[in-house]
């Protein structure tokens, strides 16, 4: 780390998450101006104001590492390498989706970017990341596995009896927990006692685990790197919280501050805590990035998100018949 | 002239209504106090009855637990669920423990629990959105499992259903919540396990679950139009399951179809269709059909949800096959099919 305390990660690489995080946006906002065409016809849980988490965590990763994740999955997927159109297909539900239109933006896959699938029952997928560490080890692979999920996610049991065995089997596993403070429009106070954070939960269960700003892409970074080294050593299972917050509702394209569920100066703070304009900030500042090489990545990355739009929108229907194929395995391979 | 209002609002004033009679009820669900509360089924509760309107933690398992608990010892907890697919983790509690509470400790407990749970359509809600399992709650002895079709018997079941003594499984389907129909403004109850005659008809029986006995009536409509004559049962309870109704009306009309919201293959439909094969075969003219879910997950798609739901053109095709009649022509239907009408325009 630079001692200075000024820069934690080399300009490549800030310039890198800056990269990620702006994609992810863009593909996100492109998604808002575009979804009352109702052509999108699923529910889409939007990451944007988290990017951070995403692009910081999967930076940190390898080829042979994998990751699964939840309902909110547009940035973990996109941030591990995930295809952009077949991304975007799959969310106007059409047959080029990565997952053949069958799922929606809910259910996501990319085996080969080692993303092992985003479902969306709370929870659910947690223990499926311990599998796949549990596979490694039995199997003497190098790879690591980690599950993203919500603050909503540690309430259930699955989470404490995936901790328990990941701990007690000291598995490759990295648990990353984006804390966005809601669950739909219910806040923390009526979920979690007060007073006992987060992370303290993961200690209980003897697993090493820290609380950091969710906004620092780079501080996400340097956190994530330090956890790796720590998986790959074989020092057992690693808990990140991040503490972070979601700008629009919690599900569909839309501001929802008029509903009243959360406070307007709330929100507005966490606005003027961008991850991406704070980093974009700091690339030019401290990385001394000229505007000119940024602006020229913005304007790459826009054209491949209408690129992506376009092939999603041109791209065909699943035929009826797709509807009664992989039901079963032994029909697909 | 009695009062028109949503099935959702039924069931709000339902529950409003069991909260301000009985010190005991009270009511816990994901998001039950918030801004949206519940699909506006529990909207204003909060404000009028304070503690004993809760949210609960994303743990859907415990939490049934927990009425259980408070059940045994005299509360009558309604817990709600905003997808079928979410209880799905509390089937431990459900199945082992409050279905059989009673029946294990020989009569000295009781658990008077109402489980609300949401049937997910369209919209892309695919797989893990929008399961029908109700056949899965119907299977279990010690529960009692009813699905309410219209407005009236939403508010009706619900207070029949808290005023139970035993756990009720109540299944609200997604596009029941903006339908509208006549509702007393004052409490009653429709007694679980009696099925409703909704339409006299004499050539074909249709029994409807949930939101298939609209889809039955649309099919009657039309069928009506050919000179058929249907009889619509609205099914209304599973568990216990008011078989004479149907018997009678298959004893007259020779002919039943079944139009379950859930799936074929062992599913509900089978059980009604076994029971009238048992007891009335002698009148039966032609064999019974079975309308509802192909074998397949929900598929996300609209391009494929299309060809997956089963609509009131299936079942006037399957009723024009069992009177040896051609195929007649249905209205096409307007606008997409992924909706319950063209104001809901997602996403949940
Ligand atoms: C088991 C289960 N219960 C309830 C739900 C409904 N639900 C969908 S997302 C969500 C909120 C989850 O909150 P959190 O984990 O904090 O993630 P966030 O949405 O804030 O990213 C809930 C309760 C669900 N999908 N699965
Ligand atoms: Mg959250």
């Amino acid at each position: 780390m630079n001692p200075s305390g000024v820069t934690a990660v080399s300009a490549e690489t800030a310039l890198a998450l800056y990269r990620t995080m702006r994609r992810i946006r863009r593909v996100e906002e492109a998604i808002v101006e575009r979804y009352g065409e109702q052509r999108m016809r699923c529910p889409v849980h939007l990451c944007i104001g988290q990017e951070a988490v995403a692009a910081g965590v999967c930076q940190a990763l390898e080829g042979d590492d994998q990751i699964v994740s939840g309902h909110r999955s547009h940035g973990h997927y996109l941030a591990k390498g995930g295809d952009l159109k077949a991304m975007m297909a799959e969310i106007y539900g059409k047959a080029s989706g990565c997952s053949g239109g069958k799922g929606g933006s809910m259910h996501l896959i990319d085996r080969a970017a080692g993303f092992l699938g985003a479902t969306p029952i709370v929870g659910g997928t947690i223990a499926m990341a311990v599998g796949v560490a549990l596979a490694a080890k039995l199997r003497g692979e190098t790879g690591i596995a980690v599950a993203f999920f919500g603050d909503a996610a540690v309430e259930t049991g699955i989470f404490h009896e995936s901790l328990n065995f990941a701990a007690t089997h000291r598995l490759a596993v990295l648990l990353v927990c984006e804390n966005n403070l809601y669950s739909v429009y219910s806040p923390l106070s009526v979920r979690q006692p007060e007073g006992r954070p987060i992370v303290a939960l993961a200690r209980g269960h003897g697993i090493t685990a820290d609380a950091l700003d969710g906004n620092d892409a780079e501080a996400v970074h340097v956190a994530a790197l330090d956890a790796v080294e720590s998986l790959r050593a074989g020092d057992g299972p690693v808990f990140l919280e991040f503490a972070t917050y979601r700008w629009r509702e919690h599900c569909g394209p839309n501001l929802d501050n008029d509903i009243g569920y959360r406070a307007p100066e709330e929100f507005e703070a966490w606005l003027s805590r961008c991850p991406i304009a704070t980093h974009r900030a700091r690339l030019l500042n401290d990385h001394r990035v000229e505007e000119g090489v940024l602006g020229d990545l913005e304007e790459d990355i826009d054209k491949e998100v209408r690129d992506a739009f376009t092939f999603a929108e041109e791209s065909a229907f699943p035929p009826a018949e797709e509807m009664s194929t992989e039901i079963y395995a032994s029909e697909s391979r | 002239m009695s009062r028109v209002i949503t099935y959702a609002e039924a069931i709000c004033e339902a529950t409003d209504q069991c909260l301000a009679a009985d010190a005991n009820v009270y009511l816990m669900g994901l998001g039950v106090p918030d801004p949206k509360g519940v699909f506006g089924t529990t909207l204003g509760l909060k404000e009028r009855h304070g503690a004993r309107v809760m949210d609960m933690p994303t743990s859907e398992n415990a939490m049934t637990g927990v009425a259980i608990g408070a059940a045994i010892v005299g509360m009558r907890p309604i817990l709600t669920h905003q997808r079928l697919d979410f209880a799905l983790l509390s089937i431990e509690q459900l199945v082992n423990q409050a279905a059989k509470f009673h029946y294990m400790f020989g009569g000295e407990a009781s658990v008077p629990l109402v489980v609300r749970m949401v049937i997910g359509r369209g919209w892309g809600q695919g797989p893990q959105h929008s399961q029908s399992l109700q056949a899965w709650f119907a299977h279990v002895p010690g529960l009692k499992v009813v699905m309410p079709a219209t407005a009236y018997d939403a508010k009706g079941l619900l207070i029949a259903a808290v005023e139970d003594d035993n756990p009720v499984i109540y299944l609200e389907h997604r596009w029941l919540h903006g339908t509208k129909g006549e509702v007393p403004e004052e409490p009653y109850r429709v007694p679980i396990g009696e099925a409703r005659r909704l339409r006299e008809g004499e050539d074909i029986t249709l029994v409807g679950i949930s939101y298939m006995t609209i889809e039955a009536m649309r099919a009657a409509e039309v069928l009506a139009g050919h000179g058929i004559s249907a009889e619509v049962i609205d099914l209304r309870s599973l568990r216990p399951f008011d078989a004479e109704t149907v018997i009678a009306s298959v004893r007259r009309t020779g002919r039943l179809l079944v139009a379950d919201t859930g799936g074929v293959t062992g599913g509900f439909g089978g059980e009604i269709v076994s029971q009238i094969v048992e007891r009335a075969f002698d009148r039966l003219i032609c064999p019974p059909r079975r309308i509802g879910l192909p074998d397949i997950p929900t598929p996300t798609s609209p391009a494929l949800a299309r060809h997956y739901y089963p609509r009131a053109g299936d079942i006037v095709t399957a009723v024009m096959e069992m009177l040896d009649r051609g195929p007649v022509a249905m209205p096409p239907a307007d606008g997409p099919l992924d909706v319950p009408d063209p104001g809901f325009t997602g996403p949940f």
